[in-house]
């Protein structure tokens, strides 16, 4: 990896939540992964998974009842998670932008789409109200949303889904971030929609140049996307590696076993391919090896923790087994 | 495998008033099934797909009479069940049960799972009271919950286990026909597969004919055998899975099949965009509704309605131009 293009590394990463009895939640349990400009990579992973978690810690947006427990998160040489809360918050929406799932609650229904917009360019930018809102139609318009002066002058209730989605990406742009975290950013939306919104990040990435993070539970996504992917399963990074590996040679069995259980529109298939069980209750993890439960491989080897292993360029593993994943392809998931 | 018509739905409407003013006057209506005929036949799965606002779940509530239909018949199974009194619809939804989005919000989180799915037998007096926990057991069992969660509440159930117990509900009194809306919409991947699996493999057991209603075109590939697709309140087309899949011939259909991701990193298809929004469906717009969206919209489509024609056989589209718009598989 080169060395200079580097743009944020998040190193060991570790996020416990905490319940009123005092449980310890490892909601993000070690995670370490890496982000180089211009480039497109994606978290992936179900539920629980600790995807979100992890981009929250990125922005230090973890609520009271979680604590970052560890790990370095490096952005331009500096740790964010040294920095002081007032460092961190020129950081938020200046370097590191982020949008949501939901835009309809993540905008504020009592401040127009202006407002909102240009307050993130005034604390920033330091540029006047009137500056500012130039610039707030500048980036609604950059975003493709017809009209952009009067919409200024909205509130988000008026605008429909697909034009709130584009307001909230309008505002994470707004004072042109090096990162962008898309936490889900179409799952709420209708499938004609979410194109217009992948086809405009897309856009938008190049033309910024920007390093965008991807959290999606969809592969579709993931696949015209991101060049690179990171798994997550129960906390902890599973596999990652270039598209084409994960797609072609998914070598942790929960990779596989996403990759196979995808219904596909291509071709029609008489069963799908199911990973039995359910995800782990976060407060009691198997020990060892989190997947083993679920596991077709499983042996006595899984109780102890998996070492990260590189199996290609660029391509790592977090499995004891990865070398008998072929068996997969003849047997499946079937035990 | 497919039969006789069990379900035959005649230019059914179920529009809702939009009140105004200190008198709540009636302003307005939100036109959200607009007249849409098809009929359902005896062991298949019809697939209702379409984007929020088409009507998709409207329709199928008012097909259940959750809904009051503004027009229009529903028959099942030859009798006109759109005009049955009350009291008389409780045999009927003995045959029609249904299947909910949000394993959430659809279980009554004071009841445990046992009673849940004995509720429906005790009301209809269907067996002895032994026989009813016997079969409650035997349902739990059959969608993969063992009897050891029979008295346990639904707190304590993932997602997918919960949809599990939705689906031992709506067998619990052995329906023909099960509507399911978007029933695996809320569940993670790995579950989902589960109970698409689930389903099949009931349909297979007990002879079930189900209306799928979903906006994922991926699960119906998987689980439907005729698709019917909607827009604004109307159908603009059906046909069996296979011709759909092949061979979409609304301009509508195709943008839906083209938006969606394809889970491969060699190939993807050339996504036709659809600009702007779904329109209003307060004021839906004169002759074909998809003409302000449509790429391929002529004069005529401003004008006239396109009527639901059958261009090959079971094949239907509602277009003045079908099969204009094709799309194509290019690599990345």
């Amino acid at each position: 990896m080169e060395e200079n293009n580097l743009l944020l590394q998040v190193q060991d990463l570790k996020v416990y939540f905490y319940t009123e009895e005092k449980e310890e939640l490892k909601a993000v349990d070690g995670v370490s992964f890496y982000l180089r400009e211009g480039e497109t990579i994606a978290l992936v992973g179900e539920s629980g998974c600790g995807k979100s978690v992890t981009s929250l810690a990125i922005l230090r947006l973890i609520d009271s009842d979680g604590k970052i427990q560890g790990g370095r998160i490096i952005l331009g040489g500096k740790d964010l998670l040294s920095l002081s809360e007032k460092e961190m918050r020129e950081i938020r929406g200046r370097d590191i932008s982020m949008i949501f799932q939901e835009p309809s609650s993540a905008l504020n229904p009592v401040y127009t789409i202006g407002d909102q917009i240009m307050e993130a360019i005034i604390l920033h930018q330091k540029l006047s109200p009137p500056q500012a809102r130039k610039a707030a139609e500048e980036v609604l318009r950059l975003v493709g949303i017809p009209e952009a002066q009067k919409r200024l002058d909205e509130y988000p209730h008026e605008l429909s889904g697909g034009m709130k989605q584009r307001a909230m990406i309008a505002m994470a742009l707004s004072c042109r971030p090096k990162v962008l975290i898309a936490d889900e950013p179409t799952t709420s939306l209708d499938v004609t929609i979410q194109a217009q919104i992948l086809e405009l990040i897309e856009k938008l990435q190049q033309q910024l140049n920007m390093g965008v993070i991807l959290i999606t539970h969809d592969l579709g996504v993931v696949a015209g996307m991101a060049e690179r992917v990171v798994v997550m399963y129960a906390g902890k990074v599973v596999e990652e590696g270039s598209r084409r590996d994960i797609f072609h040679n998914p070598s942790h069995p929960y990779t596989w076993g996403l990759l196979h259980s995808i219904p596909r529109l291509d071709v029609k298939q008489e069963k799908l391919a199911i990973i039995p069980g359910v995800v782990p209750d976060p407060l009691n993890f198997p020990s060892g090896c989190r997947f083993r439960n679920r596991c077709p491989l499983e042996d006595e080897v899984c109780l102890t923790e998996p070492q990260w292993c590189e199996i290609e360029d660029q391509h790592y593993v977090y499995c004891h087994h990865y070398s008998q994943i072929e068996i997969l392809k003849t047997r499946g998931f079937s035990q | 495998m497919s039969g006789a018509p069990l379900l035959q739905v005649r230019n059914l409407q179920k529009y809702f008033p939009i009140k105004a003013g200190v008198f709540r006057k009636i302003v307005d209506w939100v036109k959200a099934v607009d007249g849409v005929s098809f009929e359902v036949l005896s062991g298949e799965t019809l697939g209702i797909v379409g984007e929020s606002g088409c009507g998709k779940s409207t329709l199928g509530m008012t097909i259940m009479r959750l809904y009051e239909p503004t027009a229009g018949e529903v028959f099942f199974q030859g009798q006109d069940i759109s005009s049955l009194r009350p009291s008389e619809l409780k045999s009927i939804r003995r045959n029609i049960q249904m299947i909910f989005q949000d394993p959430f919000t659809s279980l009554d989180p004071r009841m445990h799972i046992g009673s849940i799915v004995e509720e429906g037998m005790k009301v209809h007096h269907i067996a002895s009271l032994s026989e009813i926990r016997r079969r409650a057991l035997d349902l739990l069992e059959k969608v993969g919950l063992g009897a050891e969660y029979f008295s346990r509440y639904p707190h304590e159930f993932s997602g997918g286990q919960r949809q599990r117990i939705g689906i031992a509900r709506a067998l619990a009194l052995n329906p023909r026909l099960v509507v399911a809306d978007e029933p695996v919409s809320s569940l993670d991947v790995s579950v989902r597969s589960q109970i698409l699996n689930l389903l099949k493999d009931l349909k297979r057991d007990y002879q079930l004919t189900y209306i799928f209603i979903s906006h994922d075109l991926a699960v119906v590939r998987q689980i439907c055998n005729r698709v019917m697709v909607m827009y604004l309140g109307k159908i603009v087309e059906i046909a069996d899975g296979d011709a759909f899949f092949s061979s979409p011939s609304h301009p509508y259909s195709v943008a839906l099949i083209s938006a969606v991701p394809v889970p491969d990193p060699d190939y993807e298809v050339k996504r036709i965009i659809l600009s702007g929004d779904v329109p209003s469906p307060i004021n839906p717009p004169q002759g074909c509704r998809f003409h302000t969206r449509c790429p391929v919209a002529q004069d005529v489509c401003s004008e006239v309605e396109p009527a639901l024609e059958e261009i090959e056989e079971n094949h239907w589209v509602a277009c003045h131009f079908p099969g204009s718009l094709s799309w194509e598989r290019i690599p990345r």
